[in-house]
């Protein structure tokens, strides 16, 4: 370990304002996962800023005691670009939610993914507008009945984890509030990673949305369903291991080992260059209902934006020297009056 | 290759003391380009000089049309000149609809120089014209002269490896050739630019060349050619100058700017006409540390200079009208975080796209006023091009020096015109470097909203300090801490804070000149690119005997502390204004006076004339 490197708590990083979501929401939980990781990671404590949008989970930047800002309605991304961009030496991390990041903020995030600068997107997913106590959200399951859907939510949902493939992040990953274990090794890739990292929380509302993951939390359920992806290993599930992912002519197929053959289920490859197997696994399941995906889908290098910015600035300074605003002024011709 | 042509006998030219041409055609006819190289060696001659290009709609318009006319204007004198001219003395027309288009802006007598090719049955009727202009004897007021152009430019071309539709591409040059014949241009600074821009060999290259020795060549032998003109060197005051565009003036303040912040410079951008080229021009300079940020939107251009400015860097984003209602909540965000952020609006003819290749001022009260919430904010405008570097400069230093977004007002004519500016001493210009706070401001503990007593302005302490961690956002923040807070008189001390702040700037804005009869009983206020109009107009009516003042307000917002003053004791103010009298009512509604607005919202910049003329009205209304 770098010994220069501060040692910190958990309460190094939390601030002194009161925390105030709904008792028992899945933001407690995340917020703790967060503190500590950050506490362990070994990254000075000004180095990391927190930008957030608007919505329940973008209160985080308050409670961190780090460099934050609380913005405006799904702009977090472009504003965190700009923090990065200007200094790349900091850790920038974007909190944002369903709403913010898919609705009003969807261009922003598609343009951070496909740029690759070095975020870490924690996109809060609770499938509802949390803030103002109850809309369907872009991630709503059709048919929801909500306070602006009173027959059912006639829109067609994202699923987040495509998008971001689609939009060619290079880190993908989905994790759960309350699996905290997870999460913090989820974290710790993402912070490994150069680039953009995008990962989709399952969070719990449980004021308006209450038990939207209950089939990959209840005890009686979730190992029926969760589908924990790990680099290099076959993707099994179930109580004992015994289904199987398999990639079909037609996308991920849910097979039994027993029947197929260990040799046929899909060994995950996170660092696959082509994203269409992880787009694959992200369409297994919906809503969540069923066996749903956990894990790092996607996980690969691509120049990182920052990089690819300085080192314009440096090539144009080797060739031009640093400017010269006095050579600058006369750079298109100049002429002399006496 | 050589200009032998230069040395030629020429007859002795009619010296004058100045001249507006007009160099128009269709877009695809290379206006631009030919008027851009007279005005070079114009400047490299060392006349005065102003330009004014106007440019068809964006789109490509079809060929030949009075739709698709782009026109460069450019006005030249042996003194020191204001404004790129009301009436061109000069038109050439590359093309029927070029005649037609243009025709109705010259005065009797002046000369017309046609391309007699485009001249055909198919142009004639694609301009609409029922007759041919050239044989019907409707153009008798004029002095018109024809040269084949497109033939002689073929003719010119061969042998130099140009060949087929390609050929016709160079007769911008043979024009641009004959018309420096006419006025006795030096050839060279056109030779060496072709030489330079398009590679020594390349055909392209010899191609333009021919083109150009052709032109003036044809000059030289043609019938009705041998009246030339000259306009000798402007006696401007001692010094170097430039010929300078006002989106690159203000490219270059930026960078100025952040020179004497000594902070780098980020700018956060998505292309809009008219102010893409400012963007265009930062990215160019890299070697000074410029980051450019070609944003996915407007708010993603302003956002990521919001997070740049809280980063530590001198941050700016450009845009015009549309982009500004845009990136409009997010320098709301700006305005309460209490960041330092440069926001340029080249206003264009609206309201949405309106007309964007069109100047207009009509942003003027959506700067000042086009915010959620209780948010004002400093407005400075730009006069002319070569005033731009020290008005962009002066945005700088205001945002830097009060932690606030500035909104700096320039528009479309002052983006594309040019004129001489006289080079600063980069030694004399103002500095006023950011000092970063870095340690704890309140015993152990760093507030970030605390103020300076003297400007109100709060630390700016940025992410990387040890110790300084903290929140900022658009919630209401606590006096001080900056701790979300919600208590009712909170919220008034700090909506009442954040104006002062605003407010107290105008101690540190500059008196206003007076120009003219500073006592007169008239007074033409002014703000932004009126400014050569006004002043050339108010010169004029003084000429004739008239007595008028002239103000030009760069400080929009605060007002300058003597502007009441300076108003005070008026019998009539007159403000011209390229919009629909706003700032006429921005200063009906300050001092509750009832100043006279001359509005013009025809796309195009005030002609001296149009003010000569309004201030003869009036002087006729006072004494009769
Ligand atoms: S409304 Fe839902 S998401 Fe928001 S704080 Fe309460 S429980 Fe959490």
């Amino acid at each position: 370990m770098n010994i220069d490197v501060k040692q910190y708590t958990r309460a190094d990083f939390q601030s002194n304002q009161e925390v105030r979501w709904c008792p028992g929401c899945g933001d407690y939980t995340i917020l703790a996962s967060v503190q500590t990781f950050l506490a362990e990671l070994g990254i000075d404590r000004e180095k990391h800023v927190f930008i957030s949008g608007i919505g329940c989970s973008s209160r985080f930047p308050y409670y961190m005691n780090t460099y934050g800002m609380h913005s405006i309605h799904g702009r977090a991304p472009a504003i965190a670009s700009g923090v990065a961009a200007a200094n790349p030496d900091l850790t920038v991390w974007v909190i944002t939610g369903d709403g913010d990041a898919l609705s009003i903020g969807g261009n922003h995030l598609i343009h951070a993914l496909r740029r690759n600068i070095n975020l870490k997107i924690l996109l809060f997913n609770n499938q509802i507008y949390g803030l103002t106590k109850g809309q369907y959200s872009p991630t709503s399951e059709q048919g929801k009945r909500t306070k602006t859907s009173p027959m059912g939510s006639i829109d067609y949902p994202f699923n987040p984890v495509s998008l971001a493939l689609g939009a060619e992040a290079t880190f993908v990953a989905r994790t759960l509030d309350m699996d905290r274990k997870h999460t913090a090794e989820i974290l710790a890739a993402a912070a490994e990673h150069r680039g953009t990292a995008f990962i989709e929380f399952y969070q719990n509302c449980n004021v308006f949305n209450d038990k939207a993951f209950i089939e990959l939390t209840s005890r009686e359920t979730r190992d029926d369903n969760r589908v924990y992806l790990d680099h290099g290993k076959p993707i099994l599930f179930g109580p004992d291991n015994e289904f199987g992912i398999r990639i079909g002519p037609t996308g991920a197929e849910i097979v039994e080992v027993s029947k197929v053959g260990i040799d046929s289920i899909q060994v995950h490859n996170a660092k696959d260059p082509e994203p269409g197997v992880a787009f694959a696994l992200s369409r297994l399941s919906r809503g969540p209902h069923g066996p749903t995906p956990l894990g790092i889908f996607r996980d690969v290098e691509r120049p990182v934006y920052e990089d690819l910015l300085v080192g314009q600035i440096e090539e144009a300074q080797a060739q031009k020297g640093t400017g010269d605003l006095a050579d600058l002024l006369r750079s298109t011709g100049t002429w002399t009056t006496n | 290759m050589s200009s032998d042509t230069e040395t030629d006998a020429r007859p002795t030219p009619e010296k004058i003391d100045r001249v507006v041409i007009r160099f128009a055609g269709d877009s695809g006819d290379g206006m631009q380009l030919a008027g851009t190289q007279f005005t070079a060696s114009s400047a490299m001659f060392g006349n005065d000089l102003a330009t004014l290009p106007n440019f068809p709609s964006e789109i490509r318009a079809p060929a030949g049309t009075i739709a698709g006319v782009s026109s460069f204007q450019v006005h030249i004198a042996d003194w020191d000149i204001l404004t790129p001219g009301d009436h061109p003395d000069c038109l050439i027309a590359m093309n029927p609809a070029a005649l037609k288009a243009n025709l109705h802006d010259l005065k009797p007598g002046a000369l017309i120089i046609v391309n007699v090719d485009a001249f055909n049955e198919r142009n004639l009727a694609k301009a609409g014209y029922e007759s041919n202009p050239l044989e019907d004897d409707s153009l008798r007021a004029y002095h018109v002269l024809t040269a084949p152009m497109e033939e002689l430019t073929k003719k010119a071309l061969v042998g130099t490896g140009v060949k087929g539709r390609a050929v016709l591409r160079s007769k911008n040059f043979f024009a641009l050739g004959l018309m420096s014949w006419m006025y006795s241009r030096p050839l060279k600074p056109v030779e060496q630019w072709i030489t330079k821009k398009f590679g020594e060999d390349n055909p392209v290259a010899a191609a333009n060349l021919a083109a150009l020795h052709a032109g003036y060549n044809y000059g030289i032998t043609a019938e009705g050619f041998h009246h030339t003109f000259e306009v000798e060197p402007a006696a401007l005051p001692k010094g170097e100058y430039t010929n300078i565009s006002g989106n690159i003036a203000t490219a270059w303040g930026l960078i100025a700017g952040a020179r004497a912040a000594n902070l780098p410079l980020f700018l956060g951008s998505y292309p809009i006409t008219p102010a893409t080229s400012i963007l265009e021009e930062l990215a160019k300079q890299k070697h000074f540390g410029v980051k450019t940020f070609q944003a996915e939107d407007e708010i993603a251009g302003v956002g990521s200079a919001v997070g740049a400015a809280f980063a530590g860097n001198l941050a700016a984003t450009t845009t015009s009208g549309p982009g500004l209602a845009l990136k409009s909540e997010t320098i709301s965000l700006a305005f309460t975080l209490e960041l330092p952020l440069i926001v340029i609006d080249v206003q264009r003819a609206g309201p949405s796209t309106g007309m964007p290749t069109k100047v207009e001022q009509s942003d003027l009260l959506f700067a000042m006023y086009g915010r959620h919430g209780e948010a004002p904010l400093p407005v400075v405008s730009i006069a002319s091009p070569a005033d731009a570097f020290s008005a962009t400069m002066e945005a700088v230093r205001i945002a830097t020096k009060y932690m606030t977004p500035v909104i700096l007002l320039s528009d479309g004519y002052i983006a594309n015109s040019s004129e001489p500016w006289k080079l600063p001493d980069v030694a004399d210009l103002p500095t006023f470097p950011v000092t970063f706070t870095t340690e704890p401001n309140h015993g152990d503990e760093f507030l970030p909203y605390t103020r300076d007593p003297e400007t109100l302005a709060r630390p700016w302490a940025i992410p990387g300090t040890p110790g300084l961690e903290h929140r900022v956002g658009g919630l209401e923040k606590h006096d001080g801490t900056g701790n979300v807070a919600y208590e009712p008189d909170n919220h008034q001390l700090m909506t009442e804070l954040r104006a002062a702040k605003i407010d107290a700037i105008r101690k540190d804005i500059p008196p206003i000149k007076v120009h003219g009869d500073a006592d007169s009983k008239i007074l033409v206020l002014g703000w932004g690119s009126t400014f050569s109009a006004i002043r050339a107009g108010v010169l004029n009516a003084r000429r004739n005997g008239r007595s008028v003042a002239h103000a030009q307000i760069r400080h929009l917002n605060p007002l300058p502390p003597d502007l009441g003053d300076v108003l005070e004791g008026r019998e009539v103010i007159l403000i011209p204004e390229l919009n629909n009298g706003q700032f006429a009512r921005m200063i009906r509604a300050e001092y509750l006076i009832a100043p006279r607005s001359f509005a013009k919202i025809q796309g195009e910049p005030f002609k001296a004339d149009e003010i000569e003329e309004q201030l003869n009205e009036i002087c006729r209304e006072i004494n009769s």
